[in-house]
């Protein structure tokens, strides 16, 4: 026990010391938490239509009006033929084209069938889809309003309508940032836990102190737990820090218990710095360790859930999320601090943090040879 | 006299390259005892087998009387060593680096106390002694390493070239700290491709190619090999080194 | 130039040596190859839903079978009693709730008016909103079949046709920027370390005190990064028209031709790191922090720049694979030729010269 107080005395000695890591633990926090949800907003605005109007009639200008009024869509061009139109397109001008055909009015009035045409650059998967159920549903409430012009009562029976009502709970503003933080707060904690710890040991490693240790009668779990329990605090300082600039700029504050949440992240750290560990004892250069850590930081961080939905991956992916310990931080920290999610509803994420925790370290145990 | 290293047929074998082949010697209590060889002949693996950083592929030794495979954690209980490249914390202070090492050893607090101030008085390093390492001379780093290295009074400490890039004054203060520690009763292991460090040895050992090629006193060592210096029996020896600079 | 050779011969060994950093390099195109191409996707399918039916009728049911045959839900659970909804999204499996109402029928058949509520989960509004969406398709879909012998009056039907992408795949997205990321990368980070690296072990300046001009010593750390940087490219490129089936619409050369000049200008940012730092830590930090990260960010493969505050907006003119990306997709998919893509050509070139000659200018000065 005594040799852990010295070990810990020197890392932490040596921590504190360390201007770079000083730097990476209060910078990078706010820095991630105030640029990225500024940058990462996926909320589909302006979209980019251009109009060809073949028809140039008062409801032709009607439709089009109401479609310029109606917030989602900026006008940047307005041709007379579709080619035109496809120009803009390429030149990402324009998002969309609709081509109202030139006998929209006489066909619509007539009764006949009556056909636009809208072409949207899917390129963009996210916005083609948007784009495209914001301006179908504007025409349709345009249909529908004209309808109630052209006909005449005695014609128009009631017909039964089912009416669909939608609420949106746990984000009444819609607001992109509450999706983003929470997920950002989750990778910086896995970020920071991973990297300081693999660059650190093994930079002992390639300046040579890690033999004067390894000669010693120093056990190797204490040179462990002399590595882990500092990097355990600063992760913890370091998720601190995330959530007050959370509060404090975008105002958002955990629905559910602060204990659960502390709780969860103290066990993650556990499987996180167990990584690092374990990257350490494979690699000889810190160029080496930084480049591994990040490829697999990467692999986690995609595959995590943080920008795109796990639901919509194919199966074989939806396996490699459940191998990924970064997922279940993900979503425990949107549960918990969006929905107010308690203990009993996150048992099965720690069960399996617990998990990778054992075997992470237990593996990085192993491997770590005091003799060669 | 004790045998405090022990050593039959230690080889160690890295595929099919042999680094340390077949060395056999005995080292004595209090014996100062120098390990040379040219660069590349296999002084540091054989050294670090005996230190308990190596395993060695086939062979027996015993160090201190433990055993070289099966108590490893007990040599290093009982030994000190102070490798090349720099053993000591530079981003920590000089008495913070003698407690931690001194902590790590076992000793206690009072210990501790006392022996850090008769060590910074011994090298004068008063006025350093709250000055991280890294900003002290390479001469002074030297010093300390080794006064480290001796602080819990091991049976042998394991000396891996500790006077590489000093000045003559400086080495010559080096080894006073060693005969210093020889004679509170240490086992000084010493290895170095300085030849003149050799007379200063008990006893001394050449390595070349692997193989140990030579062991005695530099005096009978100089009259087996007809030499007016360690170095011309060095030469003798390593002239048909395969291995080396 | 015969002392180039030697140079590069060295920088070459060195690279080749270190295999776990090797690996990783060849094995990261493909990863993310695969991850972006067959696990990310903005798609919204599958997504675990709840119905609370508290009719229980023809209608309801029928709907619900409608629901439960698209490819976009999964019915997690049908249950009757409105409470359990609070606990169900707590415990964080479902995206949105369907109700039925208890008297949903009586009311359509009475007052012809029948509501259906649906709660999404807008911790991510986008994909509430697109769920949302699809639901309400559905049921009006519902609507327009059993209503077909009272059909609608004066109705406009959109004819909807997506361009170059037609499965909304989200590969033509982001492939552009995968290339754009891993090339910059390498590039950056790997020179920038090599650099430094000479320069912390102290064998730069044996090098400097050589007959051999610096600038070559830094080309020759450059080059074997440019040649693994191409052998990326066209692997990325190989993985992404035979296995991820994406076109490649434009001029080949010419893809090739703006990549070199791409590869050419990450590898610069690197030298201009590595002159200004002096650690290999600081190097990798700010390789990372300051490349890796605007990289992704303001690229604009993941994030839309026209969504980002104004600032922000014209921060991303700096940031080269920005540049890069338009030109990417500018070739491979829309098949626009070089007259399209000149004026970001220009844009890259400059960055590349300015960041050179700052480099050498600094270079001088730390010398004398």
């Amino acid at each position: 026990m005594r040799t852990l107080r010295f070990l810990l005395q020197k890392e932490f000695r040596q921590i504190f010391r360390n201007r770079t890591i000083l730097a990476i633990i209060l910078v990078v926090p706010a820095v991630q938490l105030m640029i990225l949800p500024l940058a990462a907003d996926y909320e589909v605005k302006n979209i980019n239509i251009t109009i060809v109007d073949l028809d140039h009639s008062p409801y032709s200008q009607k439709l089009i009006s109401t479609i310029t009024s109606s917030g989602y869509f900026r006008l940047t061009g307005y041709n007379r033929s579709y080619k035109d139109g496809y120009k803009l397109i390429e030149n990402d001008k324009a998002d969309l084209i609709l081509e109202i055909p030139a006998s929209f009015e006489t066909n619509l009035v007539r009764d006949n069938e009556n056909k636009v045409f809208i072409a949207v650059n899917a390129i963009n998967g996210v916005k083609a889809n948007l784009g495209g159920a914001y301006l179908g549903s504007i025409i349709g409430r345009f249909n529908n309003d004209i309808r109630l012009d052209l006909v005449h009562a005695p014609r128009f029976s009631p017909r039964p309508t089912i009416e669909v009502v939608a609420s949106n709970w746990f984000n009444p503003w819609m607001s992109y940032d509450l999706f983003m933080v929470p997920g950002i707060l989750a990778v910086l904690v896995t970020m920071i836990g991973g990297f300081l710890t693999a660059l650190n040991i093994v930079k002992e490693k390639e300046v040579g102190t890690i033999e004067q240790i390894n000669v010693t009668p120093i056990r190797k779990h204490h040179f462990i737990l002399g590595k882990l329990i500092p990097f355990w605090v600063l992760g913890n300082v370091v998720f601190t820090i995330g959530l007050l600039i959370s509060w404090l700029i975008y105002d958002i504050v955990p629905v559910g218990s602060l204990g659960v949440l502390y709780f969860f992240v103290g066990i993650y750290l556990l499987a996180v710095l167990g990584l690092g560990l374990l990257v350490s004892t494979y690699c000889e250069t810190q160029q080496q360790a930084m480049f591994i850590m990040f490829f697999f930081m990467m692999i986690f961080i995609l595959m995590g859930g943080l920008f795109t939905s796990t639901d919509s991956m194919p199966d074989w992916a939806k396996m490699v999320t459940k191998a990924n310990p970064v997922t279940y931080l993900i979503e425990v920290m949107r549960m918990v601090i969006l929905k107010g999610s308690h203990l009993r509803d996150v048992t099965k994420h720690l069960a399996v943090v617990f998990l990778f925790a054992i075997v992470l370290n237990g593996w990085a145990i192993i491997n770590y040879k005091k003799t060669s | 006299m004790d045998k405090v290293i022990q050593t039959s047929r230690l080889t160690k074998r890295f595929g099919d390259f042999i680094a340390a082949n077949e060395i056999t010697l005995e080292v004595f209590q209090g014996e100062i005892f120098g390990f040379l060889g040219a660069n590349g002949a296999g002084k540091t693996t054989a050294m670090r087998m005996l230190c308990g950083l190596s395993k060695p592929t086939s062979g027996t030794a015993t160090i201190a009387g433990f055993d070289i495979y099966k108590q490893t954690e007990l040599i290093k209980r009982n030994i000190g060593y102070m490798s090349q490249k720099f053993s000591l914390y530079d981003d920590l202070t000089v008495l913070e680096n003698i407690y931690f090492f001194g902590g790590i050893y076992g000793l206690s607090n009072k210990q501790l106390k006392e022996k850090s101030t008769e060590l910074i008085e011994r090298l004068g390093l008063k006025r350093e002694s709250s000055k991280l390492v890294s900003s002290l001379p390479l001469g002074w780093k030297q010093k300390l390493s080794f006064s480290v290295s001796v602080l819990h009074e091991p049976r042998i400490v394991f000396l891996d070239e500790p006077t590489g890039g000093v000045d003559p004054v400086t080495r010559r203060q080096f080894w006073d700290l060693i005969y210093d520690a020889a004679n509170k009763g240490v086992t000084i292991f010493v290895t170095t491709h300085y030849m003149d460090e050799a007379e200063y040895c008990n006893r001394i050992s050449i390595m070349v190619d692997g193989r140990v090629e030579a062991l005695d006193s530099p005096t009978n060592l100089k009259k087996q090999f007809n030499a007016k210096s360690m170095e011309e029996v060095f030469y003798q020896l390593a002239r048909g080194a395969k291995r080396g600079d | 130039m015969k002392q180039f050779i030697t140079f590069l011969k060295k920088e070459f060994a060195h690279v080749l040596r270190d295999k776990k950093t090797l690996l990783i390099l060849f094995g990261m195109p493909i990863v993310q190859i695969l991850i972006f191409g067959f696990a990310l996707t903005n798609e919204v399918t599958n997504a675990r839903i709840l119905i609370v039916d508290q009719a229980q009728d023809d209608i309801s049911q029928q709907i619900i079978a409608k629901i439960s045959a698209s490819r976009y839900f999964e019915i997690e659970n049908i249950i009757s009693d409105a409470s359990q909804i609070d606990r169900a999204f707590q415990q964080g499996i479902i995206k949105m709730t369907i109700v039925f109402p208890a008297n949903f029928s009586s009311n359509l058949a009475h007052e012809n008016k029948g509501q259906i509520q649906l709660i999404t989960d807008a911790s991510d509004p986008n994909t509430a909103n697109t769920l949302a969406n699809y639901a309400s398709n559905i049921i009006q879909d519902y609507q327009r079949e059993t209503n077909t012998l009272i059909s609608q009056p004066f109705e406009i039907r959109p004819e909807v046709r997506m361009l170059y992408n037609p499965q909304l795949k989200a590969v033509h997205n982001f492939v552009p920027g995968v290339m754009a990321l891993v090339l910059m990368l390498v590039c950056v980070m790997m020179t920038a370390v090599s650099i430094v690296r000479e320069k912390e072990m102290g064998t730069m300046e044996v090098l400097l005190v050589s007959p051999f001009k610096p600038i070559l010593v830094m080309i020759a750390k450059a080059v074997p990064y440019l040649l693994l940087s191409l052998i990326n490219m066209v692997t990325i490129l190989l993985l992404s028209v035979f296995v991820l089936q994406l076109p490649v619409n434009g001029n080949i050369l010419l893809l090739f031709g703006e990549s070199t000049l791409f590869i050419i200008t990450c590898l610069t940012v690197g030298i201009f790191i590595s002159v200004q730092t002096s650690s290999q830590q600081a190097a990798m930090l700010i390789s990372l922090m300051g490349m890796m990260l605007p990289t992704i960010l303001f690229s604009g493969f993941m994030f839309p720049i026209e969504n980002m505050p104004m600032p922000l907006q014209i921060f991303s003119n700096i940031v080269p694979a920005k540049w890069f990306y338009i030109i990417v997709k500018s070739i491979m998919i829309k098949g626009v030729g070089f007259s399209g893509i000149w004026k970001e050509t220009l844009i890259l070139a400059g960055i590349t010269v300015f960041l050179l000659a700052v480099s050498l200018k600094t270079f001088k000065i730390r010398l004398s």
